[in-house]
């Protein structure tokens, strides 16, 4: 009599596990959906706004929806046809280098001397730079400096864009520049010195090639907020033959009319590509870094 | 003439800290001379003051004569090897070993035909169109060093020349160094941490602890007649063995066991005064048996060193170490007698400083005077 | 006899001899200038920067100190003669329905974006990616990252495209045709917009807190019978608390200054996305109101440093 109880025991035992097991498996099951259905509805969300720029600028008859294309070129064609769409991009190209060199000439010599001499209230003056660089952002200094330029006649001028935005970027470029200098080896400006260099020859021979890659990231950072920048062009330049095309592009949709769907499809893509390629190509080399978390 | 001389360097860092306090060194032409001390002694401010790296807070600085105390680091004819060599990673070896004769603004085939030279006498011409990064250590060892001999300076200085190489290479290197300086012949100061490299390497070497001198002597000097108890535990590959005793009339009495008194000793001491015994292990012997004047102990610990043994032996409440025969393989807790000899011990007073005749005796380290062909006696 | 010291020995004495390098090159550092730069000449090298920066960004901040208190115009006599008013801007700004309505969509703006969207759904996905393979994070993180990347006037066309009335992609979609969604739901569509666009800050700054948690403590609470809720409550968060704060505000500072919810809805319609920024750009530069633009400004400069500040206090502590 006994018997029969132990065996059933043990067949509930067994059964019992088994449904653990099952259980188990059907919570993972359903945790592997669960994380399917999530990835696949951050995915939906992120990259269907930017499937358009990939099928539209080679549709034939493109449209504000997202639609498979019937393949052409021709709406390049059309953009290289429109002057004023191709002298903004090249506005915008003056705009981004013009900002790089300055920021990176200003800067690079700053943030060495910065690092290598001891001036009094250096490291006050560098966190109150970034300070400063943060809350006077453009939104709310636009007006101020609309002002300052109408004063200083540099209205409508790619010069007082330049300067504007350079002025806004260097105390991060400076900050950056200095961290990086810090933790290179001194030895190498001290064994030149001892052979008889002077100080520019050894910011030049040697310190320079060294911050090559510090130099690089900065720079490539400057012209990604450039290129992409829109306020301040956009109140400071008031031709069209000098808006860059951050600018041209918001007039395209938002003149009267029906707007112009294949150059606005070609332009998109021709204007986006090399910011995104050129951020790739750096977080690829150089690992992607956050500069206190300052928006590129 | 490119000797170095110092008159009470003082270095002194913001906040009172002295990295040189008030130095009188005296640095022959074309000798090598070490500079040794343990962490923070100050030997590598020294160094660095002397190029000319760091500014002295006091005192003068003369080289070849001429006082550079407040002369421009690149106008003191100095070449530097820095501890991590700084050869420039974006210059090809040529054009490194060429980076000083580019500064004098001598032409571009003048300047690498002497690079070119320099690599040839050591070994590395092969290498001329590479880049540093594609190197050994060993490799770009040579290559700093030919730098800064392209250079002809009238002093070289090394900063721990072979602290960044493995220890194999390092008894390599340490030979090739010794015998370029003689070929060369040019005043070397060298820093280092690690008295056997400085005892092997130098003409003549400079103790620090702390910003002072300790002593300056020969390896032979400091190694057999060391100035203190300082000088004296740090120099030797095992360090000496210093234990306190009391003069007993013509013994010195160590746990209560009289010992024989350290010949240079004789003579300068009273009885009953409290003294620091010093015996390296080296020149102890261990006896199975008791013999007279011997130190009885027990043995603890017995390390081999390969062709010898360390053998840690208990004298009452000190710990004394002997090196012995490779044959001999104490065991633990076996009774032992520990023997000296009068000739190769040491006795140091309260203070630390040696004690022996006042002629023989290296007093004031600071205002010591010594030229490299006549060594002090005996 | 034995010549080389013990390796042992080196190896203690190489580890002392670094830190009295470092301390050295730190009170070296601090003394000497390695190059002979000398202080003049240092000086020289940063004035460049520091003019540019003085003229261009300390200069106007500190103007519109004194042109808040003005009645500056664009044109007619004030823009030639301007008179002071004192703190009449101020007054007539607190009490202007329209900057109070900017006020109050600003900070359901931040609230919604900032807060909620971008800080929930960045970590969200940085949690997610962690359980993934390699190639499908690769692949979403790759297109969140878009949303970062491409221009703002770019991004603001392509939804502007995706929300469109007639033919938007969005309508096709959710099968409601004719739905103008800019139009009648504008502050959701600028709240959702910012968020597509700003969510990567999050989910890296995420995902490297998230690879910071030790594995061995997940594992031990695993192993504890901990689910995935408590192993996040428990110890997850714990470790990033402060990368939550710290993401937090440095979003809420780029958020409550982003000009780009300008190119979708222009602050209509009727006013009814007319976020901060685009208030001042339409009072100051389109009407004319240069001296209650300033004000106003200054407001917004204000509360910048208040946040920027809070980050700082933040960090103080943290070293701590």
């Amino acid at each position: 009599m006994s018997s029969l109880k132990v065996e059933k025991a043990s067949t509930l035992a067994e059964r019992e596990s088994k449904n653990g097991l099952a259980s188990l498996a059907v919570r993972k099951f359903l945790g592997r959906i669960g994380t399917t259905v999530f990835v696949a509805l951050v995915l939906a969300f992120f990259a269907i706004p930017v499937l358009w720029l990939v099928f539209a600028p080679f549709d034939a008859h493109p449209s504000m929806n997202v639609k498979l294309p019937e393949f052409t070129l021709k709406n390049f064609a059309v953009l290289f046809g429109d002057s004023s769409a191709l002298s903004s991009l090249r506005n915008s190209v003056v705009l981004a280098a013009g900002t790089m060199v300055i920021v990176l000439i200003f800067g690079s010599v700053a943030s060495y001397a910065l690092s290598r001499v001891r001036i009094p209230g250096r490291e006050v003056l560098l966190y109150s730079l970034l300070l400063l660089s943060s809350i006077i952002t453009g939104t709310a200094a636009m007006v101020p400096i609309f002002l300052l330029m109408v004063r200083l006649n540099l209205i409508d001028s790619q010069l007082g864009v330049i300067l504007v935005l350079s002025a806004g970027m260097l105390p991060t470029v400076i900050f950056i520049l200095k961290d990086f200098m810090d933790s290179t080896p001194k030895s190498y400006e001290e064994s030149a010195r001892l052979y008889g260099a002077k100080p520019l020859r050894i910011l030049w021979d040697v310190v320079i090639p060294i911050a090559r890659p510090g130099l690089a990231t900065v720079s490539v950072w400057a012209v990604v907020q450039v290129w992409g920048n829109f306020l301040m062009p956009f109140i400071l330049l008031t031709s069209p033959d000098k808006t860059p095309a951050a600018v041209i592009m918001y007039t395209f949709y938002t003149q009267g009319g029906q707007p112009n769907l294949a150059l606005i499809s070609a332009f998109s893509l021709v204007f986006s590509l090399p910011v995104i390629l050129m951020y790739f190509f750096v977080s690829r080399r150089y690992g992607f870094r956050f500069h206190g978390g300052i928006k590129s | 003439m490119a000797g170095i001389t110092t008159e009470h360097l003082v270095k002194e860092y913001p906040g009172g800290v002295r990295g040189v306090d008030g130095l009188d060194v005296e640095i022959n032409d074309g000798e090598f001379f070490a500079l040794l001390g343990p962490s923070g002694c100050g030997k590598t401010t020294l160094l660095r003051t002397i190029a000319g790296l760091e500014k002295a807070t006091d005192g003068k600085i003369r080289i070849g004569g001429k006082d550079v105390t407040y002369l421009e680091p690149g106008r003191r004819h100095i070449a530097m090897v820095f501890q991590d060599y700084a050869l420039f990673p974006h210059m090809t070896v040529e054009d490194n070993v060429a980076y000083p004769l580019k500064i004098q603004k001598v032409g571009k085939q003048d300047r690498l035909a002497r690079a070119k030279e320099v690599a040839t006498s050591l070994a590395f011409e092969a290498l001329l169109k590479r880049r540093p990064g594609q190197l050994s250590g060993g490799q770009q060892q040579r290559v700093a060093l030919a730098r800064a001999i392209a250079s002809n300076p009238d002093v070289f200085l090394f900063d721990e020349p072979l602290s960044n190489l493995d220890a194999r290479l390092r008894l390599e290197a340490r030979t090739f160094l010794k015998r370029l300086q003689l070929d060369l012949g040019v005043t070397t100061v060298f820093v280092t941490h690690d008295q056997a490299e400085a005892l092997a390497l130098a003409d003549r070497i400079a103790i620090m602890k702390s910003g002072k001198l300790q002593q300056i002597g020969t390896p032979r000097e400091v190694f057999d007649r060391p100035a203190n108890t300082f000088v004296a535990s740090f120099i030797g590959s095992t360090p000496m063995n210093l234990v306190e005793g009391i003069v007993d009339g013509s013994t010195v009495l160590i746990a209560g066991t009289p010992v024989p008194l350290p010949s240079s000793a004789v003579d300068h001491v009273i009885h009953g005064q409290k003294v620091t015994w010093g015996a390296r292990p080296e020149y102890l012997q261990m006896h199975p048996g008791a013999q007279p004047n011997t130190l009885p102990g027990t043995v603890t610990v017995s390390e081999n060193l390969g062709a010898a043994m360390l053998v840690s032996i208990e004298v009452g409440d000190h710990l004394l170490k002997v090196i012995v025969n490779e044959d001999l393989e104490p065991e633990l807790g076996t009774p032992v007698w520990i023997a000296s000899e009068p000739r190769r011990t040491l006795l140091f007073d309260e203070e630390g400083a040696r004690i022996a005749a006042p002629s023989e005796e290296i007093s004031h380290p600071q205002t010591l005077l010594v030229n490299r062909d006549s060594a002090i006696t005996p | 006899m034995p010549e080389t010291s013990s390796n042992k020995e080196d190896a203690r004495t190489s580890v002392r001899d670094d830190a009295e390098r470092q301390t050295r090159q730190k009170s070296t550092h601090e003394d000497e200038d390695v190059v002979g730069l000398g202080k003049r000449r240092a000086v020289a090298f940063v004035a460049p920067a520091l003019a540019l920066i003085s003229v261009f960004l300390i200069f106007p901040a500190v103007w519109t100190l004194y042109l808040g208190l003005t009645n500056y115009g664009l044109t007619g006599s004030q823009a030639l003669n301007p008179q002071f008013v004192g703190i009449d801007n101020y007054v007539s700004a607190l009490t202007n329905p329209a900057f109070l309505n900017s006020l109050w969509l600003t900070v359901l703006f931040v609230f919604g974006s900032a807060l909620i969207g971008q800080s929930c759904l960045g970590f969200l996905i940085a949690w997610m990616m962690m359980r993934v393979n390699k190639v499908v994070r690769g692949v979403v993180e790759f297109f969140v990252l878009l949303g970062w990347i491409i221009p703002s006037s770019v991004s603001t066309f392509l939804w502007f495209a995706l929300l469109d009335g007639s033919s938007g992609t969005l309508n096709l979609l959710l099968h409601t045709p004719g739905t103008a969604w800019l139009l009648r739901y504008p502050m959701w569509s600028i709240i959702v917009f910012n968020t597509w666009v700003g969510t990567a800050f999050s989910m890296l700054l995420f995902s490297s807190a998230l690879a910071s948690v030790p594995p061995s403590q997940l594992e031990s609470a695993r192993s504890a019978g901990a689910g995935a809720w408590a192993q996040l409550r428990d110890v997850i968060f714990p470790h990033i608390r402060g990368h939550i704060l710290t993401n937090t505000l440095l979003i809420t500072l780029w958020t409550f200054n982003t000009f780009t919810p300008y190119l979708l809805t222009a602050g209509g319609p009727d006013g009814r996305s007319e976020i901060l920024p685009v208030f001042i750009y339409k009072l100051a530069l389109q009407n004319g109101m240069l001296g209650q633009g300033a004000a106003i400004s200054l407001i917004m400069i204000i509360l910048n440093l208040m946040i920027a500040l809070v980050y700082i206090r933040l960090l103080r502590t943290k070293e701590q």
